[in-house]
C-alpha cells in the first residue's frame, strides 16, 4: 500500500506478520473484483440480442438445483433442461475459496505472533487519513487485539468452509461468479468491520455487510417475493443504523474523539451511570436490534431465509448477525458505565431468546426453524454482554458460528437432496424446505444425520458439547450479577436490577428447555420416522458430494469440542478458562466494573445452577422424543390447519401482520395521500411550479397590454415619462 | 436677446410636440419631428453667442443626422404605404402586443 504511512513503531507486534494486516481484508476484495469482471464479462457476452440469451435465463432458474424459495410452482414449465454450468465456473470456484483460505492462513499466521507477545495494548496500523476536519482526524486504521483477532478467526475459518460448501451447493447456478463476488464482498466489510480502529470504519463495514446481505437475500431476484425479503433486511437495518450514526455523534460530541483509543483515553468525560452515557449506548443498542435481529428489529431475520442456504449459514448466523454481539463487546468501556442500558441489553436479549424459542416451535420450513433458533441465541449472547459477562457473550457467538453453521449447512445439504429428489421426478408442487415433506432422511443421508444431531446437542446444552459450555456461563454470569453487582444495584422503569436479572434467568432457563425441544422436534421431523416424499421421490435422495459434507464434518468436530476453548472450573478436561485470558487485555477492566459489589458464585450454587441447565436440556430433548410422533405427520399439502395457540405460534404471533397495520400501512396511507396527492401533488406541483407558471403568464399578459401598437399612444406615454422627470428635476433643485 | 430665441425655441418645440401628438398621417407627424429638431437647433444657436462655436457644431450634426433620418423615415413611410395602403398612423398596429 502506497500510502500506508509508517507502522506504529514500538508494538511488539510491529516487526511481525501482523504489518500485513490489511492484507486480510484486502485479499476477498481482491476476490470480488475479480469474480464481479467475470460475472460481468458473461453477462456481457450474452447481450439482449442474443438468441440465447432469453433461453439461458430459463435454465437458470430451473437448473438451480437447489432453488430453495417456497416458489417452485414459478418454475414449472422448464425443467426439461439440461443443467447448464456457467463457463467460468471453474475459474471462480479457484477465486473464490482461494482468496478466504488466504486470508485465513493469514490470520492464523498473526494469531500464533500474537500468542508470542504481550497483547495489553491494542496493535493499530494506519493506512491513511481519511477525514482530517478540524478537531476531527479519522483515519483508516486497522485495531489488532485479541477481540477482533477471535471474531477474524471466526470469519475468515467458517468462512472459508462456507465458500468451499457453495462450490458445490451453487455449482448449477447461473449466477455462480455473481454469487461468489458477492459472498467476498462480504467478508471484505466484515473483516473491515471487526478490524476498524475508529467507530468510522466500523461502521462502513456495518454498512457494507447490510449491502451485502441485501444482494445475497434477493440473490434470485427475479421471485418477487426474494427480492422483497431483501428490501425488508435493508429497510430495518436502517432503523437501527440511524441509532449507530447518532450514537456516534453524541460520542464525539462528548468525548472529541471516534477511534477506540482516543476514546478510552477521554472516558473521564463521560459521568459513570450519566444520561449521556447511557443514551450513547442505548443508540449503539438500537443499531444492534437491527443488524442482531433482536426484538423489536427481528421481524427480517426469517424472512431473510430467501437467500442461498450458504449465505444463511455465513450472513445470518455466524457473522453478519453477531456483529452487533461484538460492537457491545468492542464498547464494553462505555456499557460498564451505563448500567441502565447493560440491564435493557440483558433484558431485550432475554425477551428475545424466550420470544423467538417459541416461534420456532411451530414452524414447518425448516430454515425457518433454524432462523428463530438463531435469533434465539443471538438474545442469549446480549444476555451475556449485557450483564457484562463479555467474554461469555463473546465465546458463545464464537460456539454459536460453529453449530449454527453446521445447521444451516446440514439443512442445506438436506434441502440440496430434496431439491434433486423433486427435480428427478419432475415434482414441482411440493416444498423441498418443509419438513412435512422430509422424514426419515437418516437412511438416505447418514453423515448429514450424525452431523446435524452433533450441531443439536450442542445448541441443547448437553455437556462437553460446545453449545453447553457457553450457554452455561452466560447463564451463571447473570445469576452472579443477580447477586450482586452495579447492575443489581441499579434500576430499570422502576425495577430493581436484581429483580430483572434473575427474570432474565428464567426467560433463559426456559429458552433453554424450548430450544432443547424445537431442535428434537426439526431433527425427528426431518431424519427420522417414515418418508414422507414420496417413494418415487425416495429413490432419488441420496447424500450431498464430498465437497459439501466435508465443511459439515470440520464444523461436526468444532461443534463437539469448541467448548475445550473455555473449559470453565468445574470440567477440568484439559486448560480452563483459556478464552476468559485470552479476551482479558480487551474487557478485563470493564467486566470488573460490572461486578464491582459482587463475589463469585459459591461451589454448591454453581453445581446447582449447572444440574438445573443440564436438566432443563435434557428433559426438553426427553419431552420431544416422547410427546412427538413423526409417524403421524402427513405432508405438508395433506395437513390439517393448525388452530388455538399452535396457530398464533405458526404465524409468528402476527408481529409482522401488527407491524403492518401499524407502521407499514399508516407511512404507505400517509405518504399517499399527505405527502403524494397532497404535498407532492398539490403544493409543489399545483402551487410551486403550476402556480408560477401562472403568475408568469398573467404578469406577462398585463404587460403586454400596454403594447398597443399605437406610436400615438407610445409617443403620449414618452411625453408624460419626460413631464414626469423635469417636474422631478424641478423639485429637486 | 437670448431669452427671447430660448422662448421661441420652446414654443416651436411644443408645436413640434402637439404635431406628433395629435395628427395621424405619418407625413405630418415626421415633419413634426423636424420642427421639434430646429427649435432644439434655435437654442444650440442662440447658446453658442454665449459659450462659442461649440453649438453650431452640433447644429450641424443635427442636420446631418436629421438629414440621414429623413431619407430613411420617408423610405419606410413609402415601404409602408406600399404594403398598407395608407399612411394613417392609427392603422398601424403590426407591433401590437
Amino acid at each position: 500500500m502506497m500510502l500506508q504511512e509508517p507502522v506504529v513503531t514500538g508494538h511488539p507486534l510491529a516487526d511481525t506478520v501482523a504489518q500485513y494486516v490489511w492484507l486480510l481484508p484486502v485479499l476477498p476484495l481482491i476476490g470480488f473484483l475479480l469474480n464481479g469482471a467475470l460475472s460481468m464479462k458473461a453477462a456481457a457476452k450474452l447481450g439482449p440480442n442474443d438468441p440465447s440469451a432469453a433461453d439461458h435465463g430459463h435454465h437458470g432458474s430451473a437448473s438451480a438445483g437447489v432453488h430453495d424459495a417456497d416458489h417452485d410452482d414459478a418454475h414449472i414449465s422448464h425443467d426439461d433442461h439440461p443443467v447448464v454450468r456457467h463457463k467460468y465456473a471453474g475459474l471462480v470456484s479457484l477465486i473464490g475459496p482461494g482468496v478466504l483460505l488466504l486470508s485465513f492462513g493469514l490470520a492464523v499466521a498473526i494469531f500464533f505472533a500474537m500468542r508470542s507477545v504481550d497483547m495489553a495494548q491494542p496493535y493499530v496500523d494506519t493506512l491513511f487519513r481519511w477525514m482530517p476536519v478540524s478537531d476531527m482526524k479519522i483515519n483508516v486504521a486497522l485495531q489488532l487485539d485479541p477481540l477482533s483477532m477471535v471474531m477474524v478467526l471466526v470469519i475468515t475459518g467458517i468462512g472459508t468452509l462456507i465458500h468451499i460448501f457453495s462450490v458445490g451447493y451453487m455449482q448449477d447456478d447461473p449466477g455462480y461468479p455473481r454469487y461468489f463476488a458477492y459472498l467476498n464482498l462480504f467478508v471484505f466489510f466484515m473483516l473491515l468491520l471487526v478490524l476498524g480502529a475508529n467507530y468510522p470504519v466500523m461502521f462502513v463495514g456495518w454498512e457494507g455487510v447490510g449491502l451485502c446481505s441485501y444482494l445475497l437475500i434477493g440473490f434470485w431476484f427475479s421471485d418477487k417475493a426474494n427480492a422483497d425479503a431483501g428490501k425488508k433486511a435493508f429497510i430495518v437495518n436502517r432503523i437501527g443504523d440511524f441509532g449507530f450514526l447518532i450514537a456516534m455523534f453524541l460520542l464525539f460530541a462528548n468525548t472529541g474523539a471516534l477511534d477506540f483509543a482516543g476514546i478510552a483515553a477521554n472516558i473521564d468525560k463521560l459521568p459513570v451511570g450519566g444520561a449521556v452515557v447511557t443514551a450513547i449506548c442505548l443508540f449503539f443498542f438500537l443499531g444492534c436490534t437491527g443488524k442482531s435481529a433482536q426484538i423489536p428489529l427481528y421481524i427480517w431475520l426469517p424472512d431473510a431465509m430467501a437467500g442461498p442456504t450458504p449465505v444463511s449459514a455465513l450472513i445470518h448466523a455466524a457473522t453478519m448477525v453477531t456483529a452487533g454481539v461484538y460492537l457491545i463487546a468492542r464498547s464494553s468501556l462505555l456499557f460498564s458505565l451505563a448500567p441502565v442500558a447493560s440491564l435493557t441489553v440483558a433484558l431485550v436479549g432475554g425477551l428475545t431468546a424466550l420470544f423467538a424459542a417459541t416461534i420456532g416451535l411451530k414452524q414447518w420450513d425448516i430454515k425457518k426453524v433454524l432462523a428463530y433458533s438463531t435469533v434465539s441465541q443471538l438474545g442469549y449472547m446480549f444476555v451475556g454482554v449485557g450483564v457484562g459477562a463479555y467474554t461469555a457473550g463473546v465465546f458463545h457467538l464464537v460456539t454459536h458460528a460453529f453449530f449454527k453453521a453446521l445447521l444451516f449447512l446440514g439443512s442445506g445439504s438436506v434441502i440440496f437432496a430434496m431439491h434433486a429428489a423433486y427435480h428427478a421426478t419432475h415434482n414441482h408442487a411440493d416444498d423441498a424446505q418443509d419438513m412435512r415433506n422430509m422424514g426419515g432422511l437418516k437412511k438416505h443421508m447418514p453423515v448429514t444425520w450424525v452431523l446435524m444431531w452433533i450441531a443439536t446437542l450442542a445448541i441443547a446444552g448437553i455437556p462437553v458439547f460446545s453449545g453447553f459450555v457457553s450457554k452455561d456461563a452466560i447463564l451463571g454470569a447473570v445469576f452472579e450479577r443477580a447477586q450482586g453487582s452495579t447492575l443489581a444495584n441499579a434500576s430499570l422503569l422502576g425495577i430493581p436490577g436484581s429483580t430483572l436479572l434473575y427474570a432474565v434467568y428464567a426467560f433463559g432457563l426456559a429458552a433453554a428447555l424450548l430450544t432443547a425441544i424445537y431442535m428434537t422436534r426439526m431433527m425427528l421431523y426431518t431424519f427420522h420416522g417414515p418418508n414422507r416424499t414420496g417413494a418415487d421421490a425416495e429413490s432419488h435422495l441420496h447424500e450431498a458430494p464430498w465437497i459439501m459434507t466435508g465443511p459439515l464434518v470440520v464444523l461436526g468436530l468444532l461443534s463437539a469440542v469448541g467448548g475445550w476453548l473455555n473449559l470453565p472450573e468445574f470440567l477440568p478436561l484439559g486448560p480452563t478458562g483459556v478464552f476468559d485470558k485470552w479476551l482479558e487485555p480487551v474487557v478485563g477492566a470493564s467486566t470488573a466494573r460490572i461486578a464491582a459489589g459482587g463475589g463469585a458464585l459459591a461451589g454448591s450454587t454453581e453445581q446447582a445452577l449447572i444440574g438445573t441447565a443440564v436438566a432443563i436440556a435434557v428433559a426438553g430433548i426427553a419431552f420431544a422424543f416422547v410427546r412427538l410422533k413423526p409417524a403421524a405427520l402427513v405432508p405438508k399439502k395433506d395437513s390439517p390447519p393448525s388452530f388455538g395457540f399452535a396457530k398464533v405460534l405458526e404465524n409468528k404471533y402476527y408481529v409482522d401482520e401488527a407491524y403492518d397495520k401499524a407502521i407499514v400501512q399508516p407511512v404507505v396511507n400517509g405518504s399517499k395521500y399527505i405527502l403524494w396527492k397532497g404535498v407532492d401533488v398539490g403544493i409543489i406541483d399545483g402551487l410551486f411550479v403550476n402556480g408560477s407558471a401562472l403568475l408568469a403568464r398573467a404578469l406577462g399578459w398585463i404587460g403586454s397590454q400596454l403594447q398597443s401598437g399605437q406610436i400615438g399612444t407610445y409617443a403620449w406615454v414618452l411625453v408624460l415619462g419626460v413631464i414626469a422627470l423635469l417636474g422631478a428635476f424641478v423639485r429637486v433643485h | 436677446m437670448l431669452a427671447e430665441a430660448l422662448a421661441l425655441s420652446g414654443v416651436l418645440f411644443v408645436i413640434g410636440v402637439i404635431g406628433v401628438l395629435t395628427r395621424r398621417n405619418a407625413i405630418i407627424v415626421f415633419m413634426s419631428v423636424e420642427l421639434m429638431l430646429n427649435a432644439v437647433n434655435l437654442s444650440f444657436v442662440a447658446f453658442s453667442k454665449l459659450y462659442g462655436a461649440t453649438g453650431q457644431v452640433f447644429v450641424i450634426f443635427v442636420m446631418t443626422v436629421a438629414a440621414a433620418e429623413a431619407a430613411v423615415g420617408l423610405a419606410i413611410i413609402i415601404s409602408i404605404f406600399r404594403h398598407q395602403e395608407t399612411v394613417n398612423l392609427k392603422d398601424i398596429n403590426l407591433l401590437r402586443g
